[in-house]
């Protein structure tokens, strides 16, 4: 308990991933939230490549989570632009409201 | 090693309290508030563990811009009557149960991963980049970012590019009866149609604007 190592990391990674993939199932109103759980997902995800990066002495984790870094930066800009888009052209962001597709 | 201790079970409360309260809260601007409360408990947890360049980057990208993107998203869409609840009525509260159960699923099989993983030594022996002793970790970064890595970088530079140009293609709108500058139309202007040479009959003037 006292000593931390990297198991203590990566079950903190992983609850945080699970609590990422629960507000995806279980959120029915509002599609930000939706985002706002995926950006939960990608920063356990780094959180996984950062320990691992210092508990195995290698560099290469903590400059992969530099581009995760990026991409997620660039996911949240183009998703919440299409959210927008999408509230101006239908007036509603509610999930059980966005069946156009009919899926 | 006590104190890592404390400060690594207070922070990973913190965010992992912070996530569950990014889910449930009924309001979505709280939502992103707690999302910043987990960004900086995890990035406090980066610099703690000894990679003090992604905590400070985290603070700077996620805090910074992303959060505050969400911020100003909520603010112009008008989530305020749409509240986040998570079912209307009893019918349509059948994913809950879905939803918690393979959630736990993932969680038990990543624990299992975890618990059942041995730290084998030939894993350490990894013959990528190590970390050196006595160099900061910004200065090690960056001298692998610009080297090995320049074409990956360059290329998330593209992608961070092209997600901008998408943004600002998606949200831009023409509108209708707003008055524009037209640099064609000024810059073509000719002496004729600007000005005009009038001769004056004395003392009648001259009725201009008619």
């Amino acid at each position: 308990m006292i000593e931390i190592g990297l198991g203590h990391y990566l079950t903190l990674g992983a609850v945080i991933f699970s609590i990422g993939i629960i507000g995806i199932f279980l959120n029915r109103k509002n599609i930000i939230v939706i985002l706002m759980s995926i950006e939960l997902i990608l920063l356990a995800v780094n959180i996984n490549l950062v320990s691992f990066s210092i508990y195995l002495g290698d560099l290469s984790g903590q400059v992969f989570t530099l581009f995760i870094l990026t991409v997620a930066a660039a996911e949240a800009a183009i998703g919440l632009a299409i959210i927008v888009v999408y509230f101006r052209n239908s007036g509603t962001i509610r999930v059980e409201e966005i069946d156009k597709l009919k899926g | 090693m006590i104190a890592h201790a404390i400060f690594f079970y207070i922070f990973s409360i913190i965010a992992v309290i912070s996530a569950i309260m990014v889910t449930v809260s009924k309001n979505t601007v709280h939502s992103v508030f707690f999302l910043i409360l987990d960004f900086i408990s995890i990035s406090c947890l980066f610099i703690m563990i000894g990679a003090e360049f992604l905590g400070m980057i985290m603070l700077i990208v996620y805090v910074g811009a992303v959060a505050v993107l969400f911020l100003f998203v909520v603010m112009m869409l008008n989530v305020a009557q749409q509240k986040n609840q998570w079912f209307i009525s009893k019918e349509s509260s059948g994913h809950i149960p879905v939803g918690l159960v393979i959630s736990v699923i993932i969680f038990f099989e990543l624990i299992i991963v975890i618990g059942g993983w041995k730290y084998k030594p030939d894993l350490l022996n990894s013959t990528n980049l190590f970390i050196e002793k006595g160099v900061s970790n910004t200065h090690s970064l960056g001298q692998v970012l610009y080297t090995d890595y320049i074409h990956v970088f360059q290329i998330s530079g593209m992608i961070l590019l092209i997600a901008m140009i998408g943004a600002i293609v998606l949200t831009f709108r023409q509108r209708e009866g707003v008055k524009k500058q037209s640099y064609l139309k000024q810059i073509s202007r000719e002496r004729a149609e600007g000005v005009e040479v009038l001769e004056v009959a004395s003392n009648r003037g001259v009725k201009i604007d008619d």
